[in-house]
Protein backbone atom coordinates (compact mmCIF):
# COMPACT_ATOMS: atom_id res chain seq x y z
CA UNK A 1 0.00 0.00 0.00
CA UNK A 2 1.81 2.99 -1.29
CA UNK A 3 -0.84 5.74 -0.07
CA UNK A 4 -1.79 4.52 3.32
CA UNK A 5 -1.65 7.92 5.01
CA UNK A 6 -4.81 8.67 2.71
CA UNK A 7 -6.83 5.56 4.43
CA UNK A 8 -8.04 7.35 7.63
CA UNK A 9 -8.77 10.91 5.54
CA UNK A 10 -10.97 8.15 3.45
CA UNK A 11 -12.89 7.48 6.03
CA UNK A 12 -13.14 10.81 7.67
CA UNK A 13 -14.10 12.64 4.41
CA UNK A 14 -17.92 12.30 4.31
CA UNK A 15 -18.35 13.43 7.91
CA UNK A 16 -15.99 16.47 7.79
CA UNK A 17 -17.13 17.47 4.48
CA UNK A 18 -20.77 17.63 5.63
CA UNK A 19 -19.66 19.45 8.80
CA UNK A 20 -17.48 22.02 7.10
CA UNK A 21 -20.34 22.44 4.55
CA UNK A 22 -23.56 22.43 6.58
CA UNK A 23 -21.92 23.32 9.83
CA UNK A 24 -18.69 25.48 10.12
CA UNK A 25 -18.72 27.68 7.06
CA UNK A 26 -22.52 28.15 7.72
CA UNK A 27 -21.35 29.53 11.00
CA UNK A 28 -19.16 31.98 9.18
CA UNK A 29 -21.36 32.64 6.23
CA UNK A 30 -23.84 33.82 9.34
CA UNK A 31 -21.38 35.96 10.82
CA UNK A 32 -20.93 37.69 7.73
CA UNK A 33 -24.70 38.15 7.25
CA UNK A 34 -25.06 39.66 11.12
CA UNK A 35 -22.85 42.48 9.29
CA UNK A 36 -24.93 43.30 6.38
CA UNK A 37 -28.80 43.78 5.68
CA UNK A 38 -29.61 41.09 4.19
CA UNK A 39 -33.64 41.28 3.65
CA UNK A 40 -35.76 40.03 1.12
CA UNK A 41 -35.04 41.88 -1.24
CA UNK A 42 -31.10 39.97 -1.06
CA UNK A 43 -33.11 36.51 -1.34
CA UNK A 44 -34.18 37.63 -4.68
CA UNK A 45 -30.91 38.89 -5.84
CA UNK A 46 -27.66 38.48 -3.43
CA UNK A 47 -25.80 41.61 -4.81
CA UNK A 48 -29.07 43.59 -3.11
CA UNK A 49 -27.16 42.96 0.35
CA UNK A 50 -24.70 45.14 1.42
CA UNK A 51 -22.50 45.58 4.70
CA UNK A 52 -23.45 48.07 7.42
CA UNK A 53 -20.88 46.90 9.88
CA UNK A 54 -21.89 46.97 13.29
CA UNK A 55 -25.29 48.34 13.06
CA UNK A 56 -27.31 45.04 13.26
CA UNK A 57 -25.83 44.76 16.84
CA UNK A 58 -26.66 49.02 17.96
CA UNK A 59 -30.08 48.07 16.71
CA UNK A 60 -30.60 44.91 18.52
CA UNK A 61 -29.33 46.90 21.68
CA UNK A 62 -31.93 49.37 21.20
CA UNK A 63 -35.02 47.01 20.03
CA UNK A 64 -37.27 46.77 23.35
CA UNK A 65 -39.31 43.20 21.09
CA UNK A 66 -35.23 41.88 21.63
CA UNK A 67 -35.27 42.71 25.22
CA UNK A 68 -38.54 41.76 25.97
CA UNK A 69 -37.88 38.21 24.20
CA UNK A 70 -34.19 38.19 26.18
CA UNK A 71 -36.27 38.96 29.73
CA UNK A 72 -38.74 36.14 28.96
CA UNK A 73 -35.78 34.30 28.20
CA UNK A 74 -34.39 34.32 31.23
CA UNK A 75 -37.16 34.01 33.27
CA UNK A 76 -38.21 30.63 32.08
CA UNK A 77 -34.42 29.14 32.08
CA UNK A 78 -33.80 30.88 35.79
CA UNK A 79 -37.50 29.57 36.73
CA UNK A 80 -37.77 26.12 34.56
CA UNK A 81 -33.85 25.55 35.28
CA UNK A 82 -33.84 24.76 38.95
CA UNK A 83 -37.79 23.59 38.92
CA UNK A 84 -36.73 21.24 36.40
CA UNK A 85 -33.57 20.39 38.00
CA UNK A 86 -35.29 19.92 41.67
CA UNK A 87 -37.98 18.09 40.14
CA UNK A 88 -35.85 15.72 38.71
CA UNK A 89 -33.64 15.04 41.86
CA UNK A 90 -36.46 14.09 43.96
CA UNK A 91 -37.44 11.55 41.55
CA UNK A 92 -33.92 10.17 41.28
CA UNK A 93 -34.58 9.83 45.34
CA UNK A 94 -37.36 8.35 45.45
CA UNK A 95 -36.36 5.96 42.14
CA UNK A 96 -33.23 4.88 44.10
CA UNK A 97 -34.89 3.76 47.60
CA UNK A 98 -34.63 0.51 48.35
CA UNK A 99 -37.90 0.37 49.75
CA UNK A 100 -39.81 1.88 46.41
CA UNK A 101 -41.48 -1.75 44.57
CA UNK A 102 -41.80 -1.77 40.74
CA UNK A 103 -38.78 0.80 40.57
CA UNK A 104 -38.59 -0.04 37.15
CA UNK A 105 -42.47 0.68 36.30
CA UNK A 106 -41.89 4.61 38.10
CA UNK A 107 -38.85 4.92 36.04
CA UNK A 108 -40.39 4.16 32.72
CA UNK A 109 -43.61 5.74 33.75
CA UNK A 110 -41.56 9.08 34.88
CA UNK A 111 -39.71 9.10 31.48
CA UNK A 112 -42.54 8.68 29.40
CA UNK A 113 -43.04 12.85 28.80
CA UNK A 114 -39.02 13.07 27.58
CA UNK A 115 -39.47 10.64 24.19
CA UNK A 116 -43.12 12.35 23.15
CA UNK A 117 -42.72 14.94 20.53
CA UNK A 118 -42.59 18.51 22.18
CA UNK A 119 -45.32 19.95 19.67
CA UNK A 120 -47.74 16.72 20.30
CA UNK A 121 -47.50 17.49 24.11
CA UNK A 122 -47.81 21.21 23.73
CA UNK A 123 -51.01 20.80 22.27
CA UNK A 124 -52.42 18.65 24.66
CA UNK A 125 -51.32 20.63 27.36
CA UNK A 126 -53.13 23.83 25.31
CA UNK A 127 -56.32 22.05 25.95
CA UNK A 128 -55.49 21.02 29.62
CA UNK A 129 -55.04 25.29 30.39
CA UNK A 130 -58.30 25.88 28.64
CA UNK A 131 -59.78 28.33 31.39
CA UNK A 132 -63.17 27.33 31.33
CA UNK A 133 -63.30 23.27 30.02
CA UNK A 134 -59.39 22.42 31.34
CA UNK A 135 -58.37 19.48 33.63
CA UNK A 136 -56.36 22.12 35.39
CA UNK A 137 -58.59 24.44 36.17
CA UNK A 138 -61.20 21.83 36.99
CA UNK A 139 -59.07 20.67 39.56
CA UNK A 140 -57.82 23.78 41.13
CA UNK A 141 -61.44 24.55 41.42
CA UNK A 142 -61.31 21.72 44.25
CA UNK A 143 -58.83 23.70 45.87
CA UNK A 144 -60.89 27.06 45.70
CA UNK A 145 -58.87 28.73 43.19
CA UNK A 146 -59.35 29.72 40.02
CA UNK A 147 -60.42 29.99 37.13
CA UNK A 148 -56.87 30.84 35.91
CA UNK A 149 -56.72 32.23 32.17
CA UNK A 150 -53.96 30.18 31.97
CA UNK A 151 -52.64 30.84 28.03
CA UNK A 152 -54.95 34.43 28.07
CA UNK A 153 -53.36 36.11 30.88
CA UNK A 154 -49.36 38.04 30.07
CA UNK A 155 -48.79 37.20 34.08
CA UNK A 156 -49.89 33.36 33.72
CA UNK A 157 -48.58 32.43 30.16
CA UNK A 158 -45.03 32.61 31.33
CA UNK A 159 -45.62 29.81 33.99
CA UNK A 160 -48.13 27.64 32.37
CA UNK A 161 -45.01 27.23 29.43
CA UNK A 162 -42.32 26.44 31.98
CA UNK A 163 -44.79 24.10 34.27
CA UNK A 164 -44.88 22.25 30.40
CA UNK A 165 -41.44 22.28 30.20
CA UNK A 166 -40.68 20.82 33.87
CA UNK A 167 -43.09 18.31 32.97
CA UNK A 168 -41.40 17.49 29.75
CA UNK A 169 -37.65 17.40 30.67
CA UNK A 170 -37.59 16.55 34.82
CA UNK A 171 -37.58 12.60 33.84
CA UNK A 172 -34.02 13.14 31.76
CA UNK A 173 -32.28 14.59 34.40
CA UNK A 174 -33.76 12.00 36.93
CA UNK A 175 -32.05 9.99 34.79
CA UNK A 176 -28.59 11.21 35.02
CA UNK A 177 -29.28 11.84 38.74
CA UNK A 178 -30.24 8.06 39.27
CA UNK A 179 -26.87 7.16 37.79
CA UNK A 180 -25.15 9.70 40.27
CA UNK A 181 -26.76 8.22 42.99
CA UNK A 182 -25.67 4.73 42.18
CA UNK A 183 -22.14 5.90 42.40
CA UNK A 184 -22.00 6.82 45.69
CA UNK A 185 -20.72 4.08 48.12
CA UNK A 186 -22.59 3.24 50.69
CA UNK A 187 -20.00 3.20 53.37
CA UNK A 188 -20.10 7.37 53.06
CA UNK A 189 -24.14 6.86 54.47
CA UNK A 190 -22.91 4.46 57.02
CA UNK A 191 -20.08 6.94 58.44
CA UNK A 192 -22.93 9.35 59.03
CA UNK A 193 -25.51 7.10 60.39
CA UNK A 194 -22.97 6.53 62.75
CA UNK A 195 -22.27 10.30 63.53
CA UNK A 196 -25.79 10.21 64.50
CA UNK A 197 -26.92 12.04 61.34
CA UNK A 198 -30.71 11.50 60.17
CA UNK A 199 -32.37 11.51 56.68
CA UNK A 200 -31.90 15.32 56.04
CA UNK A 201 -27.99 15.18 57.74
CA UNK A 202 -27.26 12.14 55.28
CA UNK A 203 -29.13 14.43 52.26
CA UNK A 204 -26.65 17.70 52.99
CA UNK A 205 -23.71 16.18 54.10
CA UNK A 206 -23.27 12.99 51.75
CA UNK A 207 -25.82 13.18 48.90
CA UNK A 208 -25.42 16.53 47.71
CA UNK A 209 -21.67 16.82 48.11
CA UNK A 210 -21.34 13.20 45.61
CA UNK A 211 -23.82 14.56 43.16
CA UNK A 212 -21.67 17.97 42.75
CA UNK A 213 -20.20 16.95 39.36
CA UNK A 214 -23.75 15.19 38.27
CA UNK A 215 -25.60 18.79 39.11
CA UNK A 216 -23.13 20.81 37.27
CA UNK A 217 -23.13 18.81 34.01
CA UNK A 218 -27.34 18.91 34.19
CA UNK A 219 -27.40 22.30 35.47
CA UNK A 220 -25.29 23.54 32.18
CA UNK A 221 -27.26 21.35 29.96
CA UNK A 222 -30.56 22.58 31.29
CA UNK A 223 -29.33 26.61 30.71
CA UNK A 224 -28.05 25.72 27.00
CA UNK A 225 -31.37 23.79 26.65
CA UNK A 226 -33.69 26.08 28.00
CA UNK A 227 -32.31 28.98 26.26
CA UNK A 228 -32.91 27.95 22.95
CA UNK A 229 -37.11 27.48 23.86
CA UNK A 230 -39.23 27.78 20.37
CA UNK A 231 -41.82 25.13 20.17
CA UNK A 232 -44.21 25.48 23.23
CA UNK A 233 -44.64 29.53 22.27
CA UNK A 234 -45.21 28.53 18.60
CA UNK A 235 -47.89 26.12 19.52
CA UNK A 236 -49.53 27.42 22.27
CA UNK A 237 -48.93 31.20 22.62
CA UNK A 238 -47.26 32.53 19.36
CA UNK A 239 -45.48 34.65 21.41
CA UNK A 240 -48.46 36.50 23.33
CA UNK A 241 -50.28 37.88 25.15
CA UNK A 242 -48.44 41.09 24.46
CA UNK A 243 -45.30 39.22 23.90
CA UNK A 244 -44.91 37.78 27.15
CA UNK A 245 -43.58 34.47 25.78
CA UNK A 246 -41.92 35.54 23.01
CA UNK A 247 -38.58 34.35 22.94
CA UNK A 248 -34.96 34.80 21.30
CA UNK A 249 -35.22 32.04 19.34
CA UNK A 250 -39.07 32.08 18.29
CA UNK A 251 -38.09 36.38 17.81
CA UNK A 252 -35.15 35.22 15.70
CA UNK A 253 -37.45 32.59 13.67
CA UNK A 254 -39.74 35.72 13.44
CA UNK A 255 -37.34 38.41 12.05
CA UNK A 256 -35.37 35.97 10.22
CA UNK A 257 -38.05 33.33 8.80
CA UNK A 258 -41.84 35.55 8.44
CA UNK A 259 -39.65 39.03 7.64
CA UNK A 260 -37.15 37.49 6.08
CA UNK A 261 -34.40 40.01 7.93
CA UNK A 262 -32.04 37.74 7.64
CA UNK A 263 -28.95 39.79 8.38
CA UNK A 264 -30.90 41.22 11.76
CA UNK A 265 -31.81 37.39 12.64
CA UNK A 266 -27.91 36.63 12.30
CA UNK A 267 -27.24 39.20 14.68
CA UNK A 268 -29.66 37.70 17.34
CA UNK A 269 -28.36 34.25 16.69
CA UNK A 270 -24.94 35.74 17.50
CA UNK A 271 -26.47 36.96 20.77
CA UNK A 272 -27.89 34.22 21.57
CA UNK A 273 -24.55 31.89 21.24
CA UNK A 274 -22.92 34.35 22.60
CA UNK A 275 -25.04 34.73 25.99
CA UNK A 276 -24.64 30.32 25.94
CA UNK A 277 -20.99 30.36 25.83
CA UNK A 278 -20.46 33.09 28.47
CA UNK A 279 -22.61 31.06 30.59
CA UNK A 280 -20.93 28.28 29.83
CA UNK A 281 -17.95 29.41 30.80
CA UNK A 282 -19.24 30.91 33.54
CA UNK A 283 -20.22 27.71 34.85
CA UNK A 284 -17.17 25.97 34.39
CA UNK A 285 -15.17 28.97 36.16
CA UNK A 286 -17.43 28.48 39.31
CA UNK A 287 -16.89 25.12 38.50
CA UNK A 288 -12.78 24.71 38.73
CA UNK A 289 -13.21 27.03 42.16
CA UNK A 290 -15.27 24.55 43.90
CA UNK A 291 -12.96 21.86 42.94
CA UNK A 292 -9.82 23.96 43.86
CA UNK A 293 -11.52 24.89 47.00
CA UNK B 1 -53.54 0.85 42.47
CA UNK B 2 -51.98 -2.50 42.55
CA UNK B 3 -48.67 -0.74 43.43
CA UNK B 4 -50.01 0.06 46.60
CA UNK B 5 -51.35 -2.77 47.82
CA UNK B 6 -47.85 -4.68 47.29
CA UNK B 7 -46.73 -1.70 49.48
CA UNK B 8 -49.20 -3.40 52.01
CA UNK B 9 -48.33 -6.63 51.85
CA UNK B 10 -44.79 -7.17 53.36
CA UNK B 11 -45.97 -6.02 56.90
CA UNK B 12 -47.60 -9.56 57.88
CA UNK B 13 -45.00 -11.65 56.09
CA UNK B 14 -42.39 -9.40 58.53
CA UNK B 15 -45.26 -9.56 61.53
CA UNK B 16 -45.12 -12.90 61.54
CA UNK B 17 -41.29 -13.10 61.67
CA UNK B 18 -40.70 -11.20 64.90
CA UNK B 19 -37.70 -11.96 66.81
CA UNK B 20 -37.02 -8.73 68.28
CA UNK B 21 -40.23 -8.00 70.47
CA UNK B 22 -40.80 -5.70 72.72
CA UNK B 23 -42.42 -2.20 72.16
CA UNK B 24 -39.74 -0.16 70.77
CA UNK B 25 -38.94 -2.23 67.79
CA UNK B 26 -42.78 -2.31 67.38
CA UNK B 27 -42.32 1.28 67.14
CA UNK B 28 -39.38 1.46 64.57
CA UNK B 29 -41.03 -0.77 62.42
CA UNK B 30 -44.37 1.15 62.38
CA UNK B 31 -42.21 4.04 61.82
CA UNK B 32 -40.57 2.36 58.72
CA UNK B 33 -43.91 1.00 57.59
CA UNK B 34 -45.25 4.58 57.09
CA UNK B 35 -42.18 5.99 55.82
CA UNK B 36 -42.52 3.31 52.92
CA UNK B 37 -46.35 4.00 52.22
CA UNK B 38 -45.41 7.82 52.44
CA UNK B 39 -42.72 7.14 49.47
CA UNK B 40 -45.14 5.04 47.55
CA UNK B 41 -47.99 7.22 47.97
CA UNK B 42 -45.71 10.50 46.65
CA UNK B 43 -44.26 8.36 44.55
CA UNK B 44 -47.77 7.23 42.97
CA UNK B 45 -48.96 11.24 43.03
CA UNK B 46 -45.89 11.79 41.07
CA UNK B 47 -46.84 9.67 38.40
CA UNK B 48 -50.63 9.93 38.47
CA UNK B 49 -49.65 13.63 37.27
CA UNK B 50 -46.96 12.60 34.69
CA UNK B 51 -49.15 10.35 33.17
CA UNK B 52 -52.43 12.81 33.57
CA UNK B 53 -51.81 14.21 30.35
CA UNK B 54 -51.38 11.03 28.27
CA UNK B 55 -54.52 10.09 29.93
CA UNK B 56 -56.46 12.46 28.98
CA UNK B 57 -54.58 12.68 25.79
CA UNK B 58 -56.04 9.38 24.62
CA UNK B 59 -59.58 9.33 25.97
CA UNK B 60 -60.06 12.58 24.16
CA UNK B 61 -59.11 11.62 20.86
CA UNK B 62 -61.29 8.66 21.63
CA UNK B 63 -64.63 10.71 22.45
CA UNK B 64 -67.80 11.80 19.92
CA UNK B 65 -66.75 15.68 18.60
CA UNK B 66 -67.58 18.04 21.32
CA UNK B 67 -67.32 15.67 24.73
CA UNK B 68 -63.48 17.05 25.52
CA UNK B 69 -65.75 20.72 26.13
CA UNK B 70 -67.96 20.38 28.08
CA UNK B 71 -67.76 21.45 32.06
CA UNK B 72 -67.02 19.35 34.21
CA UNK B 73 -63.95 17.80 32.13
CA UNK B 74 -64.61 13.78 31.55
CA UNK B 75 -62.00 11.29 31.96
CA UNK B 76 -63.87 8.47 29.82
CA UNK B 77 -65.53 8.81 26.69
CA UNK B 78 -69.37 8.36 26.91
CA UNK B 79 -69.45 6.19 23.64
CA UNK B 80 -65.77 5.20 21.94
CA UNK B 81 -65.43 7.06 18.65
CA UNK B 82 -62.74 6.71 16.12
CA UNK B 83 -64.41 9.38 13.50
CA UNK B 84 -61.54 11.64 14.57
CA UNK B 85 -58.87 8.86 13.27
CA UNK B 86 -61.06 9.05 10.16
CA UNK B 87 -61.08 12.11 9.99
CA UNK B 88 -57.11 12.66 9.97
CA UNK B 89 -56.52 9.65 7.50
CA UNK B 90 -59.62 10.30 4.84
CA UNK B 91 -59.67 14.23 4.48
CA UNK B 92 -56.69 15.33 6.37
CA UNK B 93 -53.86 13.23 4.89
CA UNK B 94 -52.27 12.33 8.42
CA UNK B 95 -51.51 9.05 5.95
CA UNK B 96 -48.50 11.04 3.67
CA UNK B 97 -47.42 13.20 6.90
CA UNK B 98 -46.61 10.10 8.74
CA UNK B 99 -44.65 8.19 5.62
CA UNK B 100 -42.69 11.84 5.50
CA UNK B 101 -41.66 11.45 9.48
CA UNK B 102 -40.68 7.98 8.67
CA UNK B 103 -38.63 8.57 5.41
CA UNK B 104 -36.90 11.59 6.82
CA UNK B 105 -36.47 9.92 10.60
CA UNK B 106 -35.21 6.69 8.85
CA UNK B 107 -33.06 8.09 5.79
CA UNK B 108 -30.75 10.48 8.36
CA UNK B 109 -30.97 7.60 10.81
CA UNK B 110 -29.16 5.39 7.88
CA UNK B 111 -27.15 7.51 6.26
CA UNK B 112 -25.65 9.28 9.62
CA UNK B 113 -25.33 5.96 10.67
CA UNK B 114 -22.47 5.11 8.59
CA UNK B 115 -21.05 8.41 8.05
CA UNK B 116 -20.48 9.04 11.60
CA UNK B 117 -18.99 5.80 12.17
CA UNK B 118 -16.80 5.75 9.47
CA UNK B 119 -15.49 8.69 11.13
CA UNK B 120 -15.48 7.55 14.81
CA UNK B 121 -13.43 4.07 13.49
CA UNK B 122 -11.05 7.06 11.66
CA UNK B 123 -10.72 9.07 15.03
CA UNK B 124 -10.60 6.27 17.28
CA UNK B 125 -8.51 3.78 15.08
CA UNK B 126 -5.69 5.14 13.20
CA UNK B 127 -2.92 7.77 14.05
CA UNK B 128 -2.69 10.55 11.57
CA UNK B 129 -1.64 14.18 11.78
CA UNK B 130 -4.00 16.51 13.08
CA UNK B 131 -6.10 13.66 14.48
CA UNK B 132 -6.09 15.86 18.19
CA UNK B 133 -6.48 19.07 16.92
CA UNK B 134 -9.61 18.46 14.82
CA UNK B 135 -11.49 16.39 17.14
CA UNK B 136 -10.84 18.69 19.82
CA UNK B 137 -12.00 21.59 17.45
CA UNK B 138 -15.47 19.19 16.81
CA UNK B 139 -16.27 18.95 20.41
CA UNK B 140 -15.18 22.55 21.28
CA UNK B 141 -17.92 23.75 18.21
CA UNK B 142 -20.56 21.41 20.44
CA UNK B 143 -21.69 24.84 22.20
CA UNK B 144 -22.72 26.73 19.21
CA UNK B 145 -26.37 26.28 19.07
CA UNK B 146 -28.05 25.14 16.00
CA UNK B 147 -29.60 28.58 15.36
CA UNK B 148 -26.59 30.27 14.54
CA UNK B 149 -26.66 27.79 10.80
CA UNK B 150 -30.21 27.57 10.47
CA UNK B 151 -30.03 30.88 7.98
CA UNK B 152 -26.47 30.21 5.69
CA UNK B 153 -28.30 26.57 5.20
CA UNK B 154 -31.49 27.54 4.70
CA UNK B 155 -29.85 29.94 1.80
CA UNK B 156 -27.76 26.94 1.07
CA UNK B 157 -30.47 24.61 0.65
CA UNK B 158 -32.49 27.46 -1.37
CA UNK B 159 -29.60 27.46 -4.01
CA UNK B 160 -29.03 23.91 -4.03
CA UNK B 161 -33.10 23.32 -4.94
CA UNK B 162 -33.46 21.38 -1.66
CA UNK B 163 -36.18 23.12 0.39
CA UNK B 164 -39.10 21.00 0.12
CA UNK B 165 -37.00 18.11 -0.43
CA UNK B 166 -36.13 14.75 1.65
CA UNK B 167 -32.64 15.75 1.11
CA UNK B 168 -32.84 18.93 2.26
CA UNK B 169 -33.34 17.53 5.55
CA UNK B 170 -31.10 14.16 5.05
CA UNK B 171 -28.15 16.08 3.70
CA UNK B 172 -27.53 18.46 7.05
CA UNK B 173 -28.60 15.86 8.89
CA UNK B 174 -25.46 13.21 7.50
CA UNK B 175 -22.90 14.12 10.22
CA UNK B 176 -23.08 14.41 13.80
CA UNK B 177 -20.54 14.83 16.08
CA UNK B 178 -22.00 13.76 19.11
CA UNK B 179 -22.74 10.83 16.68
CA UNK B 180 -18.82 10.97 16.19
CA UNK B 181 -17.82 11.79 19.85
CA UNK B 182 -19.82 8.02 20.92
CA UNK B 183 -18.57 5.93 18.57
CA UNK B 184 -14.93 7.18 18.81
CA UNK B 185 -15.27 6.31 22.50
CA UNK B 186 -16.79 2.87 22.13
CA UNK B 187 -14.46 1.52 19.80
CA UNK B 188 -11.42 3.03 21.38
CA UNK B 189 -12.06 -0.06 23.25
CA UNK B 190 -11.88 -2.38 20.61
CA UNK B 191 -8.03 -3.91 21.02
CA UNK B 192 -6.39 -3.29 18.00
CA UNK B 193 -5.02 -6.48 17.51
CA UNK B 194 -7.97 -7.77 16.13
CA UNK B 195 -7.89 -5.36 13.21
CA UNK B 196 -3.92 -5.65 12.86
CA UNK B 197 -4.61 -9.65 12.67
CA UNK B 198 -7.14 -9.14 9.88
CA UNK B 199 -4.54 -6.74 8.27
CA UNK B 200 -2.04 -9.45 7.98
CA UNK B 201 -4.40 -12.24 6.35
CA UNK B 202 -5.09 -9.10 4.02
CA UNK B 203 -8.43 -7.85 4.43
CA UNK B 204 -8.60 -4.83 3.01
CA UNK B 205 -9.50 -1.48 4.71
CA UNK B 206 -13.23 -1.16 3.99
CA UNK B 207 -13.96 -4.94 4.68
CA UNK B 208 -12.31 -4.55 8.12
CA UNK B 209 -14.55 -1.63 8.68
CA UNK B 210 -17.61 -3.77 7.27
CA UNK B 211 -17.01 -7.03 8.42
CA UNK B 212 -15.02 -6.50 12.35
CA UNK B 213 -15.87 -2.76 13.38
CA UNK B 214 -19.51 -2.75 12.53
CA UNK B 215 -20.53 -5.98 14.33
CA UNK B 216 -18.36 -5.27 17.27
CA UNK B 217 -19.91 -1.43 17.26
CA UNK B 218 -23.61 -3.02 17.19
CA UNK B 219 -24.64 -1.65 20.94
CA UNK B 220 -23.52 1.92 20.01
CA UNK B 221 -25.08 1.43 16.66
CA UNK B 222 -28.52 0.81 18.02
CA UNK B 223 -28.25 3.60 20.95
CA UNK B 224 -27.07 6.30 17.88
CA UNK B 225 -29.92 4.74 15.75
CA UNK B 226 -32.40 5.45 18.47
CA UNK B 227 -31.54 8.28 19.48
CA UNK B 228 -31.23 9.89 15.88
CA UNK B 229 -34.79 8.59 14.94
CA UNK B 230 -36.51 10.02 17.65
CA UNK B 231 -34.82 13.36 17.67
CA UNK B 232 -35.57 13.45 13.82
CA UNK B 233 -39.18 12.22 14.26
CA UNK B 234 -39.55 14.97 16.94
CA UNK B 235 -37.58 17.84 15.62
CA UNK B 236 -39.73 20.64 14.73
CA UNK B 237 -37.87 23.96 13.90
CA UNK B 238 -35.63 22.46 10.96
CA UNK B 239 -38.65 21.19 9.39
CA UNK B 240 -40.72 23.80 9.74
CA UNK B 241 -38.18 25.88 7.82
CA UNK B 242 -37.33 23.19 5.33
CA UNK B 243 -40.59 22.10 4.35
CA UNK B 244 -43.49 24.65 3.81
CA UNK B 245 -45.22 22.54 1.14
CA UNK B 246 -48.02 20.87 2.68
CA UNK B 247 -47.26 17.66 1.12
CA UNK B 248 -44.13 17.88 2.50
CA UNK B 249 -44.99 18.23 6.16
CA UNK B 250 -43.70 15.86 9.06
CA UNK B 251 -46.51 15.11 11.40
CA UNK B 252 -44.98 17.70 14.38
CA UNK B 253 -45.24 20.09 11.53
CA UNK B 254 -48.66 18.88 10.23
CA UNK B 255 -50.07 18.71 13.93
CA UNK B 256 -48.54 22.48 14.38
CA UNK B 257 -50.31 23.70 11.43
CA UNK B 258 -53.75 21.54 12.09
CA UNK B 259 -53.81 23.63 15.41
CA UNK B 260 -54.05 26.87 13.78
CA UNK B 261 -58.16 25.56 11.60
CA UNK B 262 -58.78 23.07 14.37
CA UNK B 263 -58.23 24.63 17.56
CA UNK B 264 -62.16 24.52 18.18
CA UNK B 265 -61.71 20.59 17.62
CA UNK B 266 -59.44 19.29 20.66
CA UNK B 267 -60.90 15.86 19.83
CA UNK B 268 -59.48 15.76 16.38
CA UNK B 269 -56.41 17.13 17.99
CA UNK B 270 -55.75 14.57 20.40
CA UNK B 271 -55.96 12.40 17.59
CA UNK B 272 -52.69 13.79 15.92
CA UNK B 273 -51.28 13.85 19.03
CA UNK B 274 -51.91 10.34 19.52
CA UNK B 275 -50.47 9.32 16.09
CA UNK B 276 -47.17 11.54 16.47
CA UNK B 277 -46.61 9.82 20.02
CA UNK B 278 -47.58 6.50 19.24
CA UNK B 279 -44.77 4.83 17.52
CA UNK B 280 -41.69 6.49 19.09
CA UNK B 281 -43.29 5.18 22.30
CA UNK B 282 -43.43 1.73 21.15
CA UNK B 283 -39.97 1.91 19.54
CA UNK B 284 -38.97 3.15 22.66
CA UNK B 285 -40.31 0.50 24.89
CA UNK B 286 -39.04 -2.01 22.28
CA UNK B 287 -35.71 -0.84 22.92
CA UNK B 288 -35.33 1.74 25.99
CA UNK B 289 -32.00 -0.26 27.43
CA UNK B 290 -30.09 0.99 24.43
CA UNK B 291 -31.73 4.42 25.37
CA UNK B 292 -31.20 4.95 28.87
CA UNK B 293 -27.06 3.79 28.00
CA UNK B 294 -26.80 6.34 25.53
CA UNK B 295 -28.06 8.82 28.01
CA UNK B 296 -25.42 7.95 30.43
CA UNK B 297 -22.55 7.22 27.67
CA UNK B 298 -23.06 11.03 26.66
CA UNK B 299 -26.07 12.41 27.88
CA UNK B 300 -26.60 13.41 24.48
CA UNK B 301 -29.79 14.76 23.86
CA UNK B 302 -32.22 13.73 20.92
Amino acid sequence: MKHKWLIPWFFLAPALGTLLLFFFLPVLASLLMSFSDFDIYALGNLSRARWNGLENYGRLLHDPLFWKALGNTVYFVLAGGPLTILAALLAAIGLNSRQLMLRDWFRLGYFTPVITSLVAVAVVWRYLYHPRFGLFNYLLSFAGVGPVNWLGDPVWAMPALILLAVWKNFGYYMMIFLAGLQTIPDYLYEAARLDGAGWWGQFRHVTLPQLAPTTFFVTLMTIIGYFQFFAEPYVMTQGGPVNSTLSVVFYLYQQGFRWWRMGYASSIAFMLFFIIFLLAMLQMAARRRQEAA
Amino acid sequence: MSARNDGIAPRTKRGAATGEGGLTAFRRRHGRLMARIGLHTLMLLGLAVTLLPFWWMVMASFMPGGEASTFPPRFWPSRWSTEHYATLWERLQIGRFFLNSLILAGGVTLVSLLVNSLAGYAFAKFAFRGRKAIFSLLLTSLVIPGQVTMLPVFLMLKQMGLLNSYFGIIIPGMASIFGIFLIRQYLQGVPDSLIEAARIDGAGELRIYWTIILPLAKPILVTLALFTFMGTWNDFLWPLIVLNRQEMYTLPVAIANLMGEHAPDPELMMAGAVVTILPILLLFLALQKYYIQGILMGGLKE
